[in-house]
């Protein structure tokens, strides 16, 4: 049986991806802090919209868009983290596509640049592509775990970088930028340009032509980036780790990413079923003995401790209150679990006790996930959990 | 001047950071509505919303469905959108082939920010102007999505200065920064994240918005689940246990007790830095974390009784 270290010994980018709020940053942070400790590589963790306590236990004053060594980890290997920044990684990417300072002054003080960045075509999913390929570039890690953007669809920046090539090559752009390029857009616009004219405005439409000849002069650049990042997601040392909890939306999701993954022909290592409640909450022995609690006395019990027999039945009632709840839902997760028809090797980490608020809470969680054996069944899971 | 109440208003958009249920409450808290005799329009923003399946619908469409007497369901799509308003405000008739005009305004509304936003809210905004329903609760986008539709009238005051559209933005704006109209329920658990976001959020409508919080719904709490810290009586208990506890079983009973635990100090940590970030008129709701339903349909029926009993 082989695990998510073993699978990815050789790996150059580990892409962490799933619903939001299934705690996707925090496992992009344990893996590299777990990695960086217990190997020679050098890691990065390039991540979107860290917690404050996730900077706190890495040990940072907070997480920028540059990159910022975290010195508490002290080897063999070493561990960088970074921050995506969509408008700063916008303006940068303005500045060195423009085929002039001037033109890359215009595009940055247009009105509509200001309003785009951040919302522009997916902005955020093309901006963590196009960064990610620049951080490869510097050649300075030997592994790069990127966690993706809190997309709406999980899928949208994979598909990023060639629709922005998609729409730098649309008709509809070229139609729009004709007169703006001395051309002409022909009699059957007229109906849009009416339209779009009496709801828009004409000034709205002339501003927007003006920005898009001006992004224009960027095309080539664009669509050859679109192209090496492409490639880069499909080369062997690039694979997805796909992470979900087990409530119903994130675990649809998580299903069809991975169905996705495999029809794009890119390589997923498994697929992590986070805060998955502990096997004793569901053991058959736990029910019986809640049953029997309820209908047993405790008398004998209450003498041999020497507590009032009513403090002793508040205590057994609320212990068994409790765990009556958790077990509900414990033995549903297991019903849910067996019931999945994975094609990618599972890996189950259970809900922590509490918050992770340190370095090492990091590294206990990392090596979980990455020496936990791979499963494709969770009948394999029941047996090695209760291993 | 007081906070309005959720139920006084008529424009509901909920909103929450991803995974904390917030498609859920929307659900929850429009059949909660619809169980007083309200007739309430319930609006997923996202066409993968599942909502549909709590209500036993296999597919939400622009068209309101109606799944009891007083609540319909649909699903926002902005081509018919810009359909209706193009037949309502330029007397385009429905026959017209609109394709080809959709398509490029769908160009236009790609690449200008707000020009999609503004068909949704405008959508949303009509049904509450024309009076088609007393209530519209909107399965709004999540927290860091939605500042881009309450804001879209301003965003479009900014970049069009003239044109039909406009002319349209008054009427919402109206309607949206009246507190007796418009307010924003924010889901939250009580989690780091989702917390840091709700408050981010709250700022933010502050800032860049002119609609008002109506509640923070504070999803998933235990607070009903204390095991008495009696550590003697515990360590007792694990020593002389009881004839029907194995040791596994007890196990599994501590277990329970100590998640409960541990996750009611960090939700108490949490629910303490957002009240203290919270205004004091804002209510704050408590939902309970649903141990016993399995199902979508009877997950939001517990949370239509339990929110119905909550903002009485």
């Amino acid at each position: 049986m082989t695990s998510l270290r073993e699978e990815t010994t050789s790996s150059r980018i580990l892409v962490t991806c799933g619903a939001g709020g299934i705690g996707k940053t925090t496992a992009a942070a344990a893996l590299g802090v777990a990695l960086s400790q217990s190997s020679e590589r050098r890691v990065l963790v390039l991540t979107i919209d860290p917690a404050r306590r996730l900077a706190d236990a890495l040990g940072l004053d907070g997480i920028g868009n540059d990159v910022t060594p975290v010195k508490e980890v002290t080897g063999p290997g070493k561990l960088d983290v970074a921050m995506l920044d969509t408008r700063a990684s916008w303006d940068s990417l303005i500045h060195r596509h423009a085929p002039d300072d001037e033109t890359a002054q215009r595009i940055l003080s247009n009105s509509l640049y200001q309003n785009i960045t951040g919302r522009f075509i997916q902005s955020h999913d093309y901006i963590a592509m196009e960064r990610l390929y620049e951080l490869v570039q510097l050649q300075q890690y030997d592994l790069i775990v990127l966690d993706t953007p809190p997309s709406r669809n999980a899928l949208d920046f994979l598909d990023a970088p060639n629709r922005m090539a998609d729409f730098f090559s649309s008709r509809l752009l070229r139609w729009l930028t004709a007169p703006a390029r001395g051309g002409i857009r022909g009699l059957a616009a007229k109906p849009f340009t009416q339209i779009t004219d009496r709801i828009l405005g004409a000034q709205f439409l002339s501003d927007i032509t003006e920005f898009f000849v001006l992004l224009e002069s960027m095309y080539a650049g664009f669509i050859e980036r679109a192209r090496e990042v492409e490639a880069l997601l499909v080369d062997p040392s690039t694979g997805f780790l796909v992470i979900s909890t087990l409530d119903e939306a994130p675990l649809h999701e998580a299903e069809f990413f991975i169905d996705e993954l495999e029809k794009r022909k890119l390589r997923v290592y498994g697929w992590l079923l986070n805060r998955v409640l502990p096997a004793s909450l569901s053991s058959p022995s736990l029910l019986l003995a809640m049953d029997e609690l309820e209908r047993s006395s405790l008398d004998d019990v209450a003498t041999d401790l020497d507590v009032p027999l009513t403090h002793l039945s508040t205590v057994t009632k609320s212990l068994v209150t409790n765990a009556r709840a958790w077990s509900n839902v414990a033995v549903r997760e297991r019903q849910q679990i067996s019931q999945l028809h994975s094609s990618v090797p599972l890996v189950a980490v259970p809900s922590l006790d509490g918050e992770i608020s340190d370095l090492e809470g990091l590294f206990a969680l990392g090596q979980r996930i990455l020496d936990e054996p791979f499963v494709l069944e969770f009948g394999d899971v029941q047996r090695s959990e209760s291993a | 001047m007081a906070r309005p109440s959720l139920r006084e208003r008529r424009l509901l958009f909920v909103t929450g950071k991803g995974g904390v249920g917030k498609t859920t409450i929307a659900a929850g808290l429009a059949q909660a509505l619809a169980n007083e005799g309200t007739s309430v329009l319930l609006c997923a923003i996202d066409n993968r919303s599942d909502i549909g399946e709590a209500f036993g619908l296999s597919q939400l469409h622009f068209e309101p469905q109606s799944v009891s007497d007083n609540l319909s369901l649909m699903v926002m799509d902005t081509e018919s959108a810009l359909r209706d308003y193009l037949r309502i405000n330029m007397k385009i008739p429905v026959v017209t082939k609109i394709g080809p005009i959709a398509n490029a305004f769908d160009f236009v509304a790609t690449a200008a920010p707000g020009v999609r936003e503004i068909l949704t809210i405008g959508k949303l905004c009509y049904d509450v102007r024309e009076n088609l329903y007393d209530v519209v609760v909107v399965d709004a986008p999540a927290t860091g999505h939605i500042i881009g539709y309450l804001a879209a009238p301003q965003a479009i005051n900014a970049l069009v200065r003239v044109g039909l559209i406009r002319n349209q933005t008054d009427w919402m704006l109206e309607i949206l920064s009246n507190p007796e109209k418009t307010g924003v329920v924010i889901v939250t658990t009580p989690e780091e994240m989702p917390v840091v976001e709700t408050l981010q959020l709250l700022k933010k409508l502050e800032d860049e918005t002119t609609v008002q919080a109506a509640a923070v719904v504070v999803n998933r709490t235990l607070s009903d689940l204390v095991v008495p810290r009696d550590e003697p009586v515990l360590a007792g208990l694990s020593a002389k246990r009881p004839d029907a506890f194995t040791s596994s079983a007890l196990d599994g009973l501590f277990e329970a007790a100590r998640l409960s635990g541990a996750k009611n100090t960090v939700a108490h940590e949490h629910l303490a830095t957002l009240r203290q970030g919270l205004d004091d008129d804002l209510s704050v709701i408590a939902q309970p974390y649903l141990f016993d339903c399995a199902d979508a349909s009877s997950i939001v029926q517990a949370v239509a009784t339990s929110l119905g009993e909550e903002i009485q």
